[in-house]
């Protein structure tokens, strides 16, 4: 079989906001670009972004990039790493600025100045009075953002690889990353895209958990390649979750539900916050209020016919405030549960929003691995941007504005360097066929016939297990038990087939090789979570209370190889300012 | 009963989680039932942004399209009678 070869100065996985930005940012230098994005790229996850982008443009309230860069290592329980925190905040106000000339059409002040928002987390004085640092395109931020980006990626005249799914990465012996292999779900032909760059820009993995408010593509696609070259994973035990999601559904019922006065009941009728949070209730911390849900449910007092949910009640509101203060949510209620909420309680458990690790970089988005003694060896010709990348700025927890932040800044930066590294490397190595046949054999497998369990109740499985065994209650007990359920899955995946073998958009092979890497996701994320023997951010242990950064402020590195944990240090000093030390984090 | 075509079905991979599930759940409960007028209406309804159709399908926003106006109560039911995993 001759195999197509396309080759590219640098190859882009995932058309989100990140991977397009990096794209637009080459393209305009004139070298040679391609995107490969499994879905046509405006229906990247990007386009559900509401809330907006963080710069310290001061246009509502005094502000600075200092303040910004404050809360950022902050809220990331200061687990984020600090030079790279404070290269995104610095730039944040230029990237802004950039999308403007793009044609993002930010909300505006009276005087025509970009209007910003104050949102949780956000301090003027190194966290003293509220900020509004918050830029925002109405509610859809992120959907302006993003069909501004492919416009002008189609001006520039970047090349899309639209609906192509990426299988692995093509490696030399030396190390050097030299493309993809990718399949044409249309046709189903392979193609071998080499490349002097490769950027992966895939995004999360939300569709780890059962209950999440990710697109189902978020599959954690580039995170799986790159576990599969040999790079760690860094911190993928810290994952995000609202603890108001439609139970079994995902999306989120946002805090106003219950900061208009709904509360949250058990099978019994019971206001079981009462009990977790005499003082707070309903409107305790987020944390305190998904763990709350959890245990209801563990214990047997969950709701429904699997009693795997509890109930989030406004009857008492009446129709009149239901109708006219949470009408978002009444309209969201009727539609996918058919449920509305001034007759019945609306079912609900904590949802996954948001992975806070991902591929380790350094702040000019080249990909790092330790390498003896060396925690960060960069691997020549890779890079990793956005959700899919742990660069690390969210540390242990995100703020809200800081993740389209995160992308538009490391995307730019990613595509800065590559830039460099082109002039310095104008050929393209000899492709490695091992590597190439390696990624055929990946999808060559999903043509075997015969008997063997099915795909999709192998990922509901997995998602069941790691919503049960690593959301929002961990112990160690609870996650043991989830890792030996997910080596069994793991065998039996092995054994799984399909039983459409055709070759023209065959999506039932995608959705299979997105299962496999689901399930390498899902294995990082539970080992690291069991590794890490303290709560900080968004990892709560119910064994290990409290921070301890004597022994764990540092940053986890998962490898596929035995699944096995390594650590590398937290990079706590700046670039030009001083470091922010750890201090108990209170708002 | 056919199966919508696999190309249809890819299509219906959208960025939000609500349109996944909305499209999702009328794939398995009303798109069979759709004449080729209503199948053509709803691969121009697959053309629209993440956005739009959302608002569309949710009614805050209203199309002139009458092909595709006839589809919103269509996929509105689907959702709610689907039985979720």
């Amino acid at each position: 079989m001759t195999l197509t070869t396309r080759k590219f100065d640098a190859l882009i996985v995932g058309a989100g906001g990140a991977g397009l930005r990096a794209a637009l940012q080459l393209s305009n230098a004139e070298a040679r670009v391609a995107v490969v994005s499994k879905v046509f790229p405006t229906r990247s996850h990007t386009v559900a972004a509401q809330g907006g982008v963080n710069a310290a443009l001061a246009n509502v309230l005094p502000d600075s990039w200092h303040w910004h860069m404050f809360d950022t290592v902050k809220g990331s329980d200061y687990l984020g790493d600090q030079d790279a925190i404070e290269y995104m905040c610095r730039a944040a106000p230029k990237v802004v600025y950039e999308l403007e000339h793009f044609g993002v059409p930010f909300s505006r002040l009276e005087e025509g100045n970009i209007y910003q928002r104050a949102f949780g987390g956000q301090s003027q004085h190194f966290g003293k009075e509220q900020a509004a640092r918050t830029c925002a395109a109405a509610d859809r931020t992120g959907h302006a953002i993003l069909h501004s980006l492919y416009q002008q990626n189609l001006r520039a005249q970047t090349h899309f690889f639209d609906e192509y799914f990426a299988i692995d990465l093509i490696k030399d012996e030396t190390g050097h990353v030299l493309g993809v292999v990718a399949f044409d779900i249309l046709s189903g032909e392979p193609i071998v895209i080499e490349a002097k760059t490769t950027l992966i820009a895939t995004g999360g993995a939300g569709q780890i958990f059962r209950t999440n408010t990710n697109a189902l593509s978020n599959t954690g696609d580039g995170m799986a390649m790159a576990l599969r070259a040999g790079v760690p994973l860094e911190d993928m035990e810290f994952v995000q979750f609202h603890p108001t999601g439609i139970a079994g559904r995902g999306m989120l019922i946002t805090e106003g539900a219950r900061g208009e006065g709904g509360f949250l009941i058990n099978d019994q009728g019971e206001r079981f916050m009462e009990r977790y949070a005499p003082n707070a209730k309903d409107l305790a911390s987020r944390d305190v209020v998904s763990r709350a849900i959890a245990i209801e449910v563990r214990e047997g007092r969950g709701c429904g016919r699997n009693k795997d949910h509890t109930l989030l009640d406004l009857r008492h509101l009446g129709a009149d405030t239901i109708m006219k203060k949470l009408p978002g949510i009444r309209e969201v209620s009727m539609t996918f549960l058919g449920v509305d909420p001034i007759e019945a309680p609306i079912p609900v458990f904590p949802t996954c929003h948001y992975s806070m690790g991902g591929i380790p970089t350094n702040r000019d988005g080249q990909v790092v691995v330790p390498v003896k003694d060396t925690p960060e060896d960069p691997v020549p010709g890779l890079y990793a941007a956005g959700e899919a990348a742990c660069v690390s700025v969210h540390g242990a927890n995100r703020l809200g504005g800081n993740s389209l932040l995160d992308i538009l800044v490391f995307g730019r930066a990613a595509a800065n360097h590559i830039l460099d590294f082109l002039k310095d490397n104008r050929q393209h190595r000899p492709l490695h066929q091992e590597s190439v046949d390696q990624a055929l054999a990946r999808l060559a497998r999903w043509d075997r016939k015969g008997e063997g369990e099915a795909v999709e109740p192998l990922r509901r499985e997995l998602r069941k297990v790691m919503e049960d065994h690593c959301g929002v209650f961990r112990t160690a007990e609870v996650m043991q038990e989830g890792v030996t359920r997910l080596h069994e899955l793991r065998e039996r995946i092995d054994n799984a087939v399909i039983r459409d073998h055709s070759r023209t958009f065959n999506t039932a092979r995608v959705e299979a090789m997105e299962l496999e890497n689901l399930m390498d996701c899902a294995m990082a994320t539970i080992v690291s979570a069991l590794g890490r023997e303290e709560s900080r951010g968004a990892h709560s242990r119910m064994d290990f209370t409290d921070r301890d950064d004597e022994r764990w402020l540092r940053h986890s590195l998962y490898s596929l190889q035995d699944d096995a944990m390594d650590y590398k240090p937290v990079r706590t000093q700046p670039v030009t300012v001083e470091s922010f030390p750890p201090k108990e984090r209170v708002y | 009963m056919s199966l919508p075509d696999t190309q249809t079905r890819w299509r219906c991979r959208r960025g939000m989680l609500e349109n996944d599930l909305l499209l999702r759940a009328f794939l398995e409960y009303g798109y069979d039932e759709l004449d080729q007028e209503g199948r053509d209406a709803f691969d121009r309804l697959l053309g629209y942004p993440d956005n739009l159709l959302l608002d569309l399908v949710l009614g805050r926003q209203q199309t002139v399209d009458a092909g595709i106006a006839r589809l919103v109560p269509l996929i509105r039911a689907a959702a709610a009678a689907r039985t979720w995993e």
